[in-house]
């Protein structure tokens, strides 16, 4: 994974909440085997809308979404991210994300910058006033900026998410430093537990 | 000691480690997989080079893009086929239990899981998708894990996770004859939103919560990541081990009494306190239809489609209008004038025997409706197989419902069981988000004895309506 220090560029506002992963990318391009080319796919169905914020000028050139609260609920798919990040966006500022968008975005290395409902509405008429404005997500400070409209707020992101996405680290990597505390634990485990004989293929 | 909750219980015996500025480490005693969700893990595993750790604890199957008609026949999809072939290799390279198309186990996970007795109180247990919660029924510590994770788990059989916070639902006092599982679940997702339960485990407690057999509470937990938490849970009792008893991966002789005893003292201590804590009296609720475009926008079978400019925040507002629109609903419309399309049982949510055998006793000796598309899709091979021995098949068909075979089908529409846009459905699915059940396709979700009286009836409709 790429170390993330800091996001910069254009941002685009889809001002709703709730907005669910099977939204961001429809269930239809889950049948892809890759991890890329799901760019074109997201926010398919809005997308037919000429009016969709994704739709304007200068909008294929950005690099921070700005959404409502409970940004990311329903599907687990990670293809949601992948879809973002195909896009171009590097990070996605709201005002709450769902658990299991969050722990996907921080594996994959989308920024999920959590600010306020306050800082949310005022970053969304800044760009209201001035689409093309540069918004900066720095993740060593926790901070969202538009420089020139004099915008600055915090944005929560928990300790050991922003470690990751400043050093860019492999997760597995990192627990496989643990692997004697797990063999450890798996001689422990109780003996009622199930276990299916590998290679079972149980076509009865 | 301080009181404990289920949910710690079950997290601190899990603990592998728990290192200075990272988030503790979990062992997952059951890794579940399917074709959807686990193809780049596998890929990403093979690149680095790296091992099923623990392929005994890992069960795979085929649901969520496989053919609900003819499914033994060619896979017209070629790239369903794809995924299909390709969890088939991956299973054989890293020698995991597959229970394919074909298998007399076969079926939706999270109905395959539960009835091979794999998932068993104070597990662990997760899965490439959301609705791993359902397993959280039996008192196990189950949720939904992206396909990063799926890697992970698949690479150390553990996860990295902060310890969430814990909810208590408590629903005192019964639910009204016909008065769902499916009812009660909208109704506490009415009551908490959509993101209500963010962050947090989900312990449904209180009298409503024992009276539900395993079916009931599996979908109780099935629908908790509809309110956002990451899981559900309930205390396991003699309702939980009379379902487990005997089962093919439960334990047996000794272990079965040890494991009782473990499984009996997993439950939350007397004066345990919850991060949170909502009550909901049982009585209240009634037979449920959503009208909009989350599971927590909905009304009672003798309510109406709600007025937008109700609602108290603008956001509210602004999505309920939204919603509107995308529904094709009036605002006051009574929720029994509306009129459906297609119907479909099936799903995580309601494709179990139970959920069959509440819409196969509203629907004998009565016909679809003219003009509706009904199917009715088991949970998994064996419930196809145990419904048919009590001849629900031929009670779904002489009323006009299609029968099919096992799969995820129009819950999600992979396998091409779709609506047309601006088609209308009663599912008994788990989710009306736009979309869902195909481009354009508008989702109501109800409980089986529902949606088989809306089947009938042509429009929305309760059992005791007809």
């Amino acid at each position: 994974m790429r170390a993330v220090r800091r996001v910069e560029g254009r941002a685009v506002v889809v001002d709703r909440r709730d907005i669910d992963t099977d939204q961001i990318i429809p269930a239809s391009w889950l049948k892809r085997v890759e991890r890329t080319g799901f760019g074109a796919g997201l926010f398919e169905a809005w997308r037919a809308d000429p009016g969709f914020p994704l739709n304007a000028p200068g909008a294929s050139g950005a690099r921070i979404l700005v959404a409502g609260a409970n940004f990311g609920c329903g599907s687990s798919r990670e293809h949601a991210v992948w879809a973002l990040q195909d896009f171009g966006f590097e990070a996605v500022i709201a005002p709450s994300f769902a658990d299991i968008f969050r722990n996907n975005s921080i594996g994959a290395g989308l920024v999920t910058a959590q600010a306020g409902e306050d800082a949310v509405s005022a970053l969304t008429a800044a760009l209201a006033a001035d689409p093309g404005a540069r918004v900066v997500v720095d993740v060593a400070e926790r901070t969202i900026t538009v420089p020139a409209a004099g915008l600055s707020a915090p944005f929560a992101l928990p300790d050991y998410a922003r470690w990751r996405l400043l050093e860019g680290l492999d997760d597995i990597g990192i627990t496989l430093r643990h692997a004697d505390a797990i063999a450890s634990f798996e001689r422990r485990r109780p003996s009622w537990l199930p276990s299916v004989r590998p290679g079972e293929h149980a076509m009865a | 000691m301080s009181a404990h909750r289920l949910f710690d219980k079950v997290w601190e015996r899990h603990l592998v480690a728990s290192p200075d500025g990272e988030p503790p480490l979990l062992y997952i005693d059951l890794h579940l997989i399917h074709e959807v969700t686990s193809t780049q893990a596998f890929e990403g595993l093979e690149l680095a080079g790296r091992a099923v750790r623990r392929p005994d604890l890992t069960v795979a199957t085929m649901d969520h893009d496989v053919p609900t008609v003819n499914p033994l026949g060619p896979i017209t999809d070629p790239l369903a086929a794809e995924q299909i072939a390709r969890l088939r290799k991956n299973c054989e390279a890293h020698q995991i239990t597959l229970f394919p198309l074909g298998s007399a186990d076969q079926g939706v996970v999270h109905v395959i899981g539960p009835q091979l007795g794999l998932t068993q109180p104070g597990m662990t247990v997760v899965c490439g998708d959301s609705h791993t919660s359902t397993h959280g029924a039996f008192g196990a510590l189950a949720f939904g894990i992206g396909t990063t994770e799926v890697e992970h788990v698949l690479a150390t059989q553990t996860l990295r996770q902060a310890k969430p916070k814990a909810m208590a639902v408590t629903v005192d006092g019964e639910l009204a004859p016909g008065v769902s599982a499916k009812d009660l679940i909208l109704g506490i997702i009415a009551r908490i939103g959509t993101g209500g339960g963010t962050g947090t485990v989900i312990e449904y407690r209180g009298a409503a919560i024992r009276g539900l057999d395993m079916a009931g509470r599996m979908t109780v937990c099935n629908m908790s990541i509809e309110a956002g938490a990451r899981a559900g849970m309930i205390a396991p009792d003699d309702v939980t081990f009379a379902y487990l008893e005997g089962r093919r991966y439960a334990p047996k002789g000794a272990d079965w009494e040890r494991a009782l005893d473990d499984w009996r003292s997993l439950a939350t201590d007397d004066g345990a306190a919850f991060d949170r804590e909502v009550r909901i009296d049982a009585s209240a609720i009634t037979p449920t239809v959503t009208w909009g475009t989350t599971p927590a926008q909905s009304a009672g079978i003798d309510g109406a489609v709600p007025d937008p400019d109700s609602f108290q925040t603008p956001q509210e507002r602004q999505a309920a209008r939204r919603a509107l629109e995308y529904m094709g609903l009036a605002p006051g419309t009574a929720i029994r004038d509306i009129a459906v399309d297609a119907v479909f049982i099936g799903s995580c949510t309601n494709g179990r025997l139970e959920d069959l055998r509440a819409a196969a006793g509203v629907l004998r000796g009565r016909k679809v409706s003219p003009g509706v598309r009904a199917i009715a899709v088991p949970g998994s091979a064996r419930v196809k197989a145990q419904a048919e021995a009590e001849g629900l098949d031929a009670v779904f068909t002489a009323a006009g419902f299609e029968w099919r075979s096992a799969g995820c089908s129009m819950c999600l529409g992979m396998n091409g069981d779709i609506l047309a846009p601006r088609e209308r459905s009663a599912s008994t699915s788990n989710r009306n988000f736009e979309g869902r059940q195909g481009p354009g396709g508008r989702t109501h979700l109800v409980s089986p004895a529902v949606a088989a009286a809306t089947a009938v009836a042509g429009r929305f409709a309760a059992p005791s309506d007809l």
